[in-house]
């Protein structure tokens, strides 16, 4: 038992909390909108090793683990950079699995998405990242395919995420069968996992925009903060953004623990919960929960200038929805975390739900054991 | 970070559930629910036997204060009666921490066999969250203090052997200034406890004392030092003990009826995709639950005193225990209304229970509005305004 960072975390932390905090930031993602992609600080990110550090040394990357890449993202996050980061990252250990990560890739010089949703007619849509990547990789049916070329054409959203669909035709087989399936699960996993953490950056700053303008703002003679009605709507946060923090980070050490053979366990009934699959879900969710409550109170508590777009709240506010709902309605999410959770599945589950590729436990029968067999790049 | 625990803890865990599994009979759980009385010294006694309350005592000893947070979270995940035991436990860490030699040596060894109980003597009928203007007075007299008032809440005082009271030994200061904190002998005479029953199906106290005459080594803490007694309490108090995963047996209990209830739709309720997304969101906030609380058991045990950390684990945890027995009540509909003995009860009654008890929660041992005052002020910063 261990709830600190390592020392290496923290000096990790500490860099990219430089970085993110210097290189990008508010008024960066303003002026990065309505794209969503700040291509200064992506070169500069470059120069840092970002976009390779989670793929082993061995294959020329930085060897991170799951749980570093928390970190990293957490910051990121924190800043809103917008930046394709953690799909990038997550793209990349996957290429890795599969011996498809060129330098490129690693350095970061071309970027690469993840289609978090299979391909539909023969299309991945609404890729989070698919109108700045080059090369995208998604699941078509049971082959995990590479798609390479020009960024698609950007969908005006909800939270400037460069959101795009793309057309698979022309794609390579990278692999198929179960194994690619297993593999593009534990990647959907990872991208689960390292946008909660994404999400709990979001948290983190919300609730201190929160806090400092409600010290400053004094209406009837004092701060507004001062007022219990103001108090109690920020008094819920932390308890919600340290519990998503925790949840992720267990989600990441459980990621790890996968990949390194070790099978979790998902007893409800006992709150025993290990399974990397199970915990991807849950950090996802409750992280996507800490984010739209923080933001929401703490735009509430700005007033009218909490909506207006002077004030940075509002890109949090964006944000912590558009993370929160891309891949999925939490709603929907709960209900395949119920699907790993629960003996049987549910006879009224939309279609797909459950077969689609998503959210199948890790651990048994085709477990973090395959994404072991597969795991020639990945960290150890 | 790393989730595992230590092989120690691993080995303490697997001890507790193995006397569980011995020991939580039905019978224990019967007789809880039937006399209101969530405290079993045949049980508290056993588990001293068998080496288990070592570790009990927040502060105390050389062991793991993971242990602690093991010992409870399997006591409350299993629904054992624990309330009486750490509350003992609690008032053994107060002891221990701001005690004399002759509180150690005269009760914290007994409290350590599990055969003995305290109580907390703190709110009185017109104090509750407002605990810093209580009136029960304590006045000196040569060695002795003598004692009168009244408390409210002295939940177990009909099963114990002390109650730690808070009173009032200055009129004339601030009110948090006049405060000082006994140790009372429950046997002393002027001592009348009567029985407060709840919706909750346990059963809670007033108390009355009339004349109570103590000497002044039942003192606990300085003259007029009660208020800084009551921090130390409070910070053992919230987060470590139980009280944070209350809806660990409640989702195992639906989960369970679930799987062979028929639904009003076809099929069995646990085919139903909002129970399922429900049971699938109170798995998540048991998670969060327990990781807020160990974080409080992590601050302990690196050497810190978990107060804050606490209170955001008590109001995490028991608005969302309040929010999922709601679904599920309205989920079982009448099934979900009937009680422990009632033919055809949803979950065997434990719906029925859940919703009884998890308002209880929201409000003992700290309200929900006191722990966001402290979360407001004390973490974040804010302006105090009352």
């Amino acid at each position: 038992m261990d709830l600190d960072l390592t020392e290496d975390q923290e000096a990790i932390r500490d860099v990219f909390a430089d970085f993110f905090s210097s290189e990008t930031g508010p008024e960066r993602a303003r002026d990065a909108e309505p794209l969503g992609f700040d291509s200064r600080a992506w070169d500069r990110l470059m120069e840092t090793g970002a976009p390779g550090m989670g793929v082993g040394g061995s294959r020329g990357g930085g060897g991170a683990t799951l749980a570093d890449l928390t970190v990293v993202v957490e910051e990121a996050g924190a800043n809103i950079a917008a930046l394709p980061l953690v799909d990038h990252m997550v793209a990349t250990r996957l290429l890795a699995t599969v011996g498809a990560c060129d330098d490129d890739v690693l350095a970061g010089t071309t970027i690469v998405g993840l289609a978090i949703r299979p391909a539909q007619d023969g299309t991945a849509r609404t890729v989070p990242t698919g109108a700045v990547a080059r090369r995208v990789v998604a699941l078509d049916g049971d082959a995990l395919v590479l798609v390479e070329g020009d960024p698609g054409a950007h969908l005006e959203n909800h939270g400037c995420l460069p959101l795009a669909h793309r057309p698979l035709a022309g794609a390579t087989v990278l692999a198929e069968g179960p194994d690619a399936v297993a593999a593009y699960r534990r990647a959907l996993d990872e991208w689960r996992t390292l946008t909660a953490s994404t999400l709990v950056g979001i948290t983190r700053t919300a609730l201190d925009l929160g806090v400092g303008y409600v010290k400053e703002r004094r209406q009837f003679g004092r701060p507004i903060g001062s007022f219990q009605a103001i108090q109690h709507l920020l008094a819920d946060l932390p308890g919600l953004l340290y519990g998503a923090r925790l949840l992720t980070a267990k989600a990441a050490w459980a990621g790890d623990r996968a990949v390194a053979g070790q099978a979790g366990v998902a007893d409800i009934g006992d709150n025993e919960i290990t399974d990397f699959a199970a915990l991807a879900c849950m950090a996802l969710v409750s992280a996507g929960e800490a984010a739209t409550t923080a933001t929401d109170r703490s735009l509430h508590v700005h007033g009218g200038y909490g909506f207006s777009e002077e004030y940075d709240i509002q890109l949090y506010f964006r944000r912590a929805r558009a993370l929160t709902v891309v891949l999925d309605d939490p709603a929907r999410e709960c209900r395949r975390l119920a699907d790993l959770l629960l003996a049987g599945p549910s006879t009224s589950n939309p279609p797909g739900a459950g077969s689609d590729g998503n959210c199948v436990p890790h651990g048994g029968s085709e477990p973090g054991g395959d994404a072991d067999h597969l795991a020639t790049g990945t960290t150890r | 970070m790393d989730f595992s625990l230590s092989p120690g803890a691993v080995e303490f865990r697997a001890e507790v559930k193995a006397f569980i599994a011995d020991h939580l009979t039905t019978e224990v759980v019967d007789q809880m629910h039937a006399t209101g009385t969530f405290n079993d010294k045949a049980f508290n006694a056993a588990l001293a036997d068998a080496g288990l309350l070592a570790g009990a005592v927040p502060g105390y000893g050389d062991r793991d204060p993971i242990e602690l947070y093991i010992l409870f979270n399997e006591l409350e995940k299993a629904g054992a009666p624990y309330d009486g035991l750490a509350v003992t436990m609690l008032v053994a860490g107060v002891v221990n921490a701001v005690g004399t030699d002759f509180h150690r040596s005269r009760v914290l060894g007994k409290l350590l066999t599990g055969r003995f109980n305290c109580c907390l003597g703190y709110s009185e009928p017109d104090h509750g969250s407002d605990v810093a203007s209580i009136t029960t007075k304590a006045v000196r007299d040569g060695d002795e203090w003598v004692i009168t008032g009244q408390k409210m809440w002295t939940t177990m005082a009909h099963v114990s052997d002390w109650v730690i009271l808070l009173t009032r030994t200055n009129p004339d200061v601030p009110r948090h200034k006049g405060l000082t904190m006994f140790l009372v002998p429950m046997d002393t005479p002027g001592i009348e406890v009567q029985p407060v029953p709840t919706m909750a199906t346990e059963r809670t106290n007033a108390t009355f004392y009339d004349g109570v005459r103590v000497g002044d080594e039942w003192r606990l803490g300085e003259v007029d030092g009660g208020w800084a007694v009551m921090g130390v309490a409070l910070a053992f108090e919230r987060g470590v003990m139980g009280g944070t995963n209350p809806a660990v047996p409640l989702l195992r209990h639906v989960r369970d009826w679930a799987g062979g209830a028929a639904s009003p739709d076809g099929g069995t309720m646990l085919q139903d995709p909002l129970l399922r997304e429900r049971l699938a969101r109170t798995a998540i906030a048991n998670q969060v639950s327990q990781l807020l609380t160990l974080r409080a058991a992590w601050i302990a045990a690196t050497g810190g005193l978990p107060g804050l950390e606490g209170s955001m684990a008590k109001l995490y945890a028991t608005e969302r225990y309040q929010q999922a027995v709601g679904w599920f009540q309205e989920m079982a509909g009448a099934e979900g209304l009937l009680g422990f003995d009632a033919d055809g009860a949803a979950a065997d009654g434990w719906i029925d229970y859940d919703a009884r008890h998890a308002p209880v929660t929201t409000i003992y041992g700290g309200t929900t509005e006191i722990n966001r005052n402290n979360v407001a002020e004390r973490h974040l910063g804010l302006p105090r305004d009352r």
